[in-house]
């Protein structure tokens, strides 16, 4: 039982044609999966977690009560991007697990929605959010080796707190890049196959082979979302996340969670309550 | 490939007795069954050995599938009954001609003889790439070769296309549209009663399948209620032979006349789509208005409205909008005014 579908071409080549789709479910156990082991270490392993003293009083002091996370473009972004995927989720996925309904569609509607979102994204967060926060340095490096070394019961220093993302959530929006810019990639080109409101209807834009490995790689990034999204929802709701959640909505978080996990130093946030632009980073 | 190499692929051929024992075998073999009613495209299929069953379920052993009864509100044809027998008997000829009409259309006496309702209605798609074993969206692929600019499309749908152009090809259907007949299917959980145009899928829907029958299901019976017995019908059907073939188009119409004025109307026509299409909105257009050559036109325009043609389909706009125009306004008055 192969990952792909292949088949034989009019002109006798044998060529892939789609993922088999048993990888859907292969995806969704996968991310059932990770939550309930996760659930459990959480539950009965995890230690508390340490980190080295780092905010003076009188830093904190200085701090206003919210301290501002997400801007509001950044969260309409966020909740834009997450409904156009569960609907490309949804119309991609269930009619291959049975349920008949006209898809093609909302499919390519709500792709173009999440293209155009992703565009605005980049574009905002090159020129006007803080590009690196996103992107892992040598400091996440570093304390993610002590986290390991403390976990293997090694003695090492304290890490320290985490900047504004920690080095999971980079990671994963480092997953997301990858899975996301596939089907985005992929996607706009196989609009050419269907009939859209863009372009004519062109299948011989390239050869057999090269479309088969477009559909192969639309629908392997497209299942590793189904697992990627899953982890996503699940520690969006995990108690001690929520507080992160609720910062996608209201755009600010609590001082004493800012405190409790972030470095101010590595994160700096302007002592007024009106903190200007550029100070503070949207998502 | 399109090799038609006429031995067929080994499968375990199954003949049960009684519709009971068909769906415990349809039952066990799930996707691996292949059901067969008269054969005629069955054996295309297996011949070319594009599709290759494990379990062949033949219903011609089964009697209670066959014959035409009348019920306290119509009649119920069953699946295997063949086109000959419903073309032949008196009630569908006296009160359900529409039918009768469309049946005794359907390709050429010898396959008319061997050919079923519930297989005429549950054909596959005639479209010869797809036919040929292509890899193409109804076959499971991701292309359609048929709608593209050098792809043979003359035979093709104009309404309704999602990726697959194919058309549906059977002539029965529309009449037991217009005729708002129920489709009976046996399934796994009980006996499931839909209406005829429910019965089709698009392309939209599913792609590879151009009904509603899954692994297990099993077509028994088509339930025609007496709502449209004895209204006036017209059936026509357009094919390049005239002898023997496949529509282009074709269109089935049962009306109910008051005076001169359309009471009410069901019209369905079929070779546009990949599904035969019940027009709703001619329906309510026409209905109150006169019968005449004018309200024809008007329905004719309506018809066709949406309609996008392929590279080589375009005559099927003007054919289909005539087509429905002589449906609502008799032959006599075809003659377009403009």
């Amino acid at each position: 039982m192969g990952i792909i579908e292949w088949a034989t071409s009019p002109l006798g080549q044998n060529v892939p044609i789609h993922i088999a789709w048993f990888l859907i479910w292969v995806a969704l156990i996968a991310g059932m999966l990770f939550l309930i082991v996760h659930a459990i270490y959480i539950r009965y392993f995890a230690k508390e977690k340490e980190f080295v003293a780092d905010a003076s009083p009188k830093v904190a002091a200085q701090l206003p009560a919210r301290i501002p996370r997400h801007s509001l473009a950044a969260r309409l972004f966020h909740w834009i991007m997450a409904a156009s995927m569960f609907v490309l989720l949804f119309t991609a996925f269930l009619p291959k697990v049975g349920v008949r309904f006209d898809w093609v569609t909302y499919h390519w509607i709500a792709g173009t929605v999440l293209t155009i979102s992703i565009i605005f994204h980049i574009i905002h967060a090159s020129f006007y959010l803080d590009f690196w926060s996103i992107w892992p340095d040598r400091a996440d490096l570093e304390d993610a080796w002590k986290r390991f070394q403390r976990f293997m019961g090694k003695s090492s220093a304290l890490p320290r707190k985490f900047a504004k993302y920690p080095l999971e959530n980079k990671l994963y929006h480092g997953a997301i890049i990858v899975t996301g810019m596939s089907v985005i990639l992929t996607g706009v080109f196989m609009m050419s196959r269907v009939r859209t409101i863009f372009f004519p209807r062109n299948p011989y834009l390239f050869s057999d082979m090269t479309w088969g490995l477009m559909y192969v790689l639309h629908g392997l990034a497209g299942v590793g979302l189904i697992t990627l999204v899953i982890v996503h929802v699940y520690f969006a709701i995990r108690p001690e996340k929520l507080p992160i959640t609720a910062s996608m909505i209201v755009g600010t978080m609590s001082r004493e969670f800012y405190l409790k996990e972030h470095d101010p130093k590595r994160w700096v946030v302007e002592a007024s309550p009106n903190t200007p632009r550029g100070a503070v980073d949207g998502d | 490939m399109a090799v038609i190499r006429d031995i067929m692929p080994a499968f375990q051929l199954y003949q049960p007795s009684s519709v009971a024992d068909a769906q415990k075998l349809l039952q066990q073999h799930g996707n691996d069954a292949w059901v067969m009613a008269g054969g005629l495209d069955s054996f295309d299929w297996l011949k070319d050995r594009i599709k290759k069953p494990k379990a062949l379920v033949d219903l011609s052993g089964i009697d209670e599938l066959r014959g035409v009864r009348t019920t306290g509100d119509g009649i119920e044809i069953g699946a295997m009954t063949t086109l000959t027998e419903v073309v032949r008997h008196p009630v569908v000829k006296e009160k359900y001609g529409l039918l009768a009409q469309a049946a005794e259309l359907v390709a050429s006496p010898q396959i008319r003889n061997q050919g079923t309702l519930g297989g005429n209605v549950s054909q596959d798609a005639r479209c010869w790439y797809y036919r040929a074993g292509w890899p193409c969206y109804r076959a499971g692929g991701n292309i359609c070769y048929a709608d593209t600019p050098v792809g043979r499309n003359r035979e093709h749908a104009i309404l309704h296309a999602e990726r697959c152009v194919a058309v549906n090809p059977s002539d029965s259907a529309p009449a037991l549209i217009a005729l708002d007949a129920k489709f009976v299917i046996q399934t796994p959980k009980g006996e499931r009663v839909v209406d005829a145009e429910n019965y089709f899928l698009g392309p939209d829907i599913d792609i590879t399948h151009m009904n509603i029958l899954e692994p297990g299901h099993l077509l028994t019976a088509i339930r025609i209620p007496s709502t449209w017995a004895g209204a006036q019908f017209y059936f026509e059907k357009v094919r390049d032979r005239n002898v023997w073939d496949f529509p282009l188009l074709n269109v089935a119409s049962a009306m109910r006349l008051s005076g001169d004025t359309i009471q009410n109307l069901r019209i369905a026509v079929n070779g546009a789509a990949a599904r035969p299409l019940r027009l709703k909105a001619v329906e309510d257009s026409v209905r109150g208005k006169p019968r005449s050559a004018a309200t024809g036109e008007m329905a004719g325009k309506l018809a066709v409205q949406g309609a996008v043609p392929l590279q080589s389909n375009a005559y099927k706009i003007p054919l289909m909008r005539n087509l429905v125009k002589r449906s609502i306004s008799g032959a006599q008055e075809a003659a377009w005014a403009s």
